[in-house]
C-alpha cells in the first residue's frame, strides 16, 4: 500500500506541471528578459547585459519607490503588530471577553474585502469634495487639517498606508488572539494572585509566549509591504508627481506606461530578491523547514 | 485571563470606549459606502451626516445594469473554476505527501514550497508574455491558470497537515474489500477531510475574487473584467456619479463579507494554520 511510484507521478504531476509552467517558469523567463531591451508589441529584443541591473542602483524613482516601501513595512509593523497585539490582548483579558466576538468581527470585516474595492471607498472617502475625512475634522475641530489627501505630495503617502493599516489590523490582531488563546490560564490565574494587574500581565506573559507569533506576524507584513500594489495603484497611480510610488507600481509603469519590458523585469528581480531574503526568514519561523528534514530522513 | 472580581471597573470601561472608537472607526466607512448607495448624487454631495431621503435601489439596479452585473458574473465564473481546480489539484499532491514514501518526496515538498516564495509581482511582466503566445491572453483562462498555479502551494500545506493525522487503518480496509487507490482518495480521504478541503476552498476563492494585478494585466476585454477591475473601469466612466458608484462598490464587498459571517469558524482556522494572509 502506498508503495507505487506510478502513483505517486499519477497523483502529483498535473499540479506540479501547472506550478512548473506558470510560477517557476515566468521566473527564469523574468530573469532572462532582464537582460534585453524590449517592448511589449515588437518581436525583436536587443541584448543588453547588465545595463539595466546598472540602471538600478542610478535610477532616482528606485530609491523613492524603496524609501515609500520601508516607510510602509515601518508603520505596518507598528500598526498591524503594536496595535493588533494590544487590541488582542485586551479582547482576551478577563472581564473584556465577553466582549469580545462583537469586536472581533467587526474589526477583521475589512480585511476579508477586496484592497480594490477599500481602495476606491476610500478614494471617495478623502475626496475634499464629497469625502468624509475632511468632514470629520471639522466636527471634532480639527478642521484646520482638512486637506486634498490623495492629491497633495505631502500627506498622499501616508493617506494610502493609513489605509493599509485600516484594513490590516484585524487579521493580524487575529492571530495575536488564537496565539493567546493557547496560553495555559494557569499562568494567569497564579499570576492574579501574585497581584498582578493587567499591564504587567501583558509585558511579563503574553509578550514572552507569544513571541513566535510576533515574529511571524513581523515578516509577514514586511513581506506584504514589499509587495504593495493594488492599493496604491487605485488610489494615487503612483502620484502625485511619484510621491507614492512603490517597488511594484514602478515595475508596471516602466512595463506598460513606459514599454521598457527589460527594465521592469530588472525591478521585477530586485523584488524578487528583497521577497526571498524575507520568505526564508518566514519559512524559518515556521517550522516547515523542519518538515523537510523529517521526510528526507523518512525517505531514507 | 481572569481579573479581580471588582464590579464594572475603570479599566474596563476605559477600554470599552477605545474598542469602541476603533469599531466605530472601521465601520463608518463602510456603513457610509452602502448608505451612499441609496442617496443622490446631490444628497452625497450636500450633506455628508445626512441619511437618504428616500431608501430607493434605483443605484444599485443602475450598478448592476451599466456593468457591475456583467464583472460579477465573470468574478463568479472565475473564482469557481479556479477553486475547483486548485483544491482538487493540491488535494492530489497533499495525500501522496501524507502517505508516500518515496525517493522524490522531500524534492516534491522543496519544490511545492518553493512556490510560496514566489509571488505574483515577480512573475508579472514574464506571465503576460508567455500567456500571449499560447494565446490564453485576454480570456478567461488567462486568470484561471495562473490562480490556480500561484494557490497550489499553500493549498498543499493546509490539506497535508491535515492528511496525515487522518487514521489510516480505514484506509487499509478499503485495499483490503478491493477498492483503488483513487477510489479511497476520492471516496474516503477527501469526505473525511470536509472541514479542511472546505477551509481551503474559503480561502482561496476569497483570494481570487478579490485579486487585481493579473486581472488588469491579463484581460483587456471590458466584457470578461472581473469585479475589482469592473470596478476601477467603472471610476473612469462614471466620473462624478458617485452615488452609483457607491453601490457598485458595495455589491462587490457583500458576497465576501456574507461568505465570512457564515464561515467564520472555517475561515480562522484555515488562517492560523496557513499564516499566510488569504
Amino acid at each position: 500500500m502506498y508503495k507505487s511510484k506510478k502513483e505517486t507521478f499519477l497523483f502529483t504531476f498535473p499540479g506540479l506541471l501547472l506550478m512548473g509552467i506558470f510560477v517557476y517558469f515566468p521566473l527564469f523567463l523574468s530573469f532572462f528578459y532582464s537582460f534585453f531591451k524590449w517592448s511589449a508589441f515588437s518581436t525583436t529584443k536587443t541584448f543588453v547585459g547588465f545595463a539595466y541591473y546598472k540602471r538600478l542602483f542610478t535610477d532616482p524613482l528606485i530609491l523613492a519607490a524603496l524609501k515609500n516601501n520601508v516607510a510602509y513595512a515601518f508603520w505596518s509593523v507598528l500598526c498591524q503588530c503594536g496595535i493588533g497585539l494590544v487590541l488582542a490582548a485586551v479582547l482576551e483579558y478577563g472581564r473584556m471577553r465577553k466582549y469580545e466576538t462583537f469586536f472581533r468581527t467587526t474589526f477583521f470585516v475589512p480585511s476579508i474585502i477586496s484592497m480594490t474595492v477599500i481602495g476606491l471607498l476610500w478614494y471617495f472617502a478623502y475626496n475634499p469634495k464629497i469625502g468624509i475625512v475632511n468632514p470629520l475634522l471639522k466636527a471634532i475641530g480639527l478642521g484646520k487639517y482638512a486637506a486634498d489627501w490623495l492629491g497633495s505630495s505631502k500627506t498622499a503617502m501616508g493617506a494610502v498606508i493609513f489605509v493599509s493599516q485600516w484594513q490590516n489590523i484585524g487579521y493580524i490582531m487575529l492571530l495575536f488572539i488564537v496565539a493567546i488563546q493557547k496560553i495555559d490560564d494557569s499562568i494567569f490565574e497564579s499570576a492574579l494572585i501574585d497581584g498582578a494587574n493587567g499591564v504587567q500581565n501583558f509585558f511579563h506573559i503574553v509578550v514572552p509566549l507569544v513571541k513566535d507569533t510576533i515574529l511571524v506576524t513581523t515578516v509577514i507584513t514586511i513581506i506584504g509591504a514589499f509587495r504593495v500594489f493594488s492599493e496604491v495603484y487605485v488610489m494615487t497611480g503612483g502620484g502625485p508627481g511619484h510621491t507614492t510610488e512603490t517597488l511594484a507600481t514602478y515595475m508596471y509603469r516602466a512595463g506598460f506606461r513606459n514599454d521598457e519590458m527589460g527594465y521592469s523585469c530588472a525591478i521585477a528581480t530586485l523584488i524578487f530578491v528583497i521577497l526571498l531574503v524575507l520568505t526564508m526568514l518566514q519559512m524559518k519561523g515556521s517550522g516547515n523547514l523542519e518538515s523537510v528534514r523529517q521526510m528526507k530522513k523518512e525517505s531514507e | 485571563m481572569k481579573s479581580h472580581r471588582k464590579k464594572f471597573s475603570l479599566f474596563e470601561f476605559i477600554m470599552l470606549i477605545i474598542l469602541s472608537v476603533y469599531a466605530i472607526t472601521v465601520l463608518y466607512p463602510l456603513f457610509w459606502m452602502v448608505i451612499g448607495g441609496f442617496k443622490t448624487n446631490k444628497e452625497i454631495f450636500g450633506n455628508t451626516w445626512a441619511l437618504p431621503s428616500s431608501w430607493s435601489l434605483q443605484n444599485y439596479k443602475d450598478a448592476w445594469r451599466i456593468g457591475v452585473g456583467t464583472y460579477f458574473m465573470n468574478s463568479v465564473i472565475v473564482t469557481l473554476t479556479a477553486t475547483v481546480f486548485t483544491v482538487l489539484l493540491a488535494a492530489m499532491i497533499a495525500f501522496v505527501l501524507a502517505r508516500y514514501r518515496y525517493r522524490l518526496k522531500s524534492a516534491t515538498f522543496i519544490f511545492v514550497l518553493g512556490g510560496m516564495m514566489l509571488s505574483p509581482e515577480v512573475c508579472l511582466i514574464s506571465l503576460y508574455k508567455l500567456l500571449q503566445q499560447i494565446h490564453l491572453y485576454n480570456t478567461r483562462w488567462a486568470l484561471i491558470i495562473p490562480y490556480t498555479a500561484f494557490r497550489i502551494p499553500i493549498s498543499v500545506f493546509l490539506m497535508w497537515a491535515y492528511f496525515k493525522e487522518l487514521p489510516i487503518e480505514v484506509e487499509e480496509s478499503a485495499y483490503m474489500d478491493g477498492c483503488s487507490t483513487f477510489g479511497v482518495f476520492w471516496r474516503m480521504v477527501l469526505p473525511m477531510s470536509k472541514p479542511v478541503v472546505a477551509t481551503t476552498a474559503l480561502l482561496a476563492a476569497i483570494n481570487f475574487w478579490n485579486e487585481f494585478m493579473f486581472g488588469l494585466v491579463f484581460i483587456e476585454s471590458s466584457e470578461l473584467k472581473t469585479i475589482p477591475l469592473g470596478m476601477m473601469n467603472l471610476k473612469g466612466q462614471l466620473a462624478t456619479n458617485w452615488a452609483v458608484m457607491l453601490s457598485g462598490l458595495t455589491i462587490s464587498a457583500l458576497p465576501m463579507i456574507i461568505v465570512y459571517i457564515i464561515f467564520q469558524k472555517q475561515l480562522v482556522r484555515g488562517m492560523m494554520v496557513g499564516s499566510v494572509k488569504g
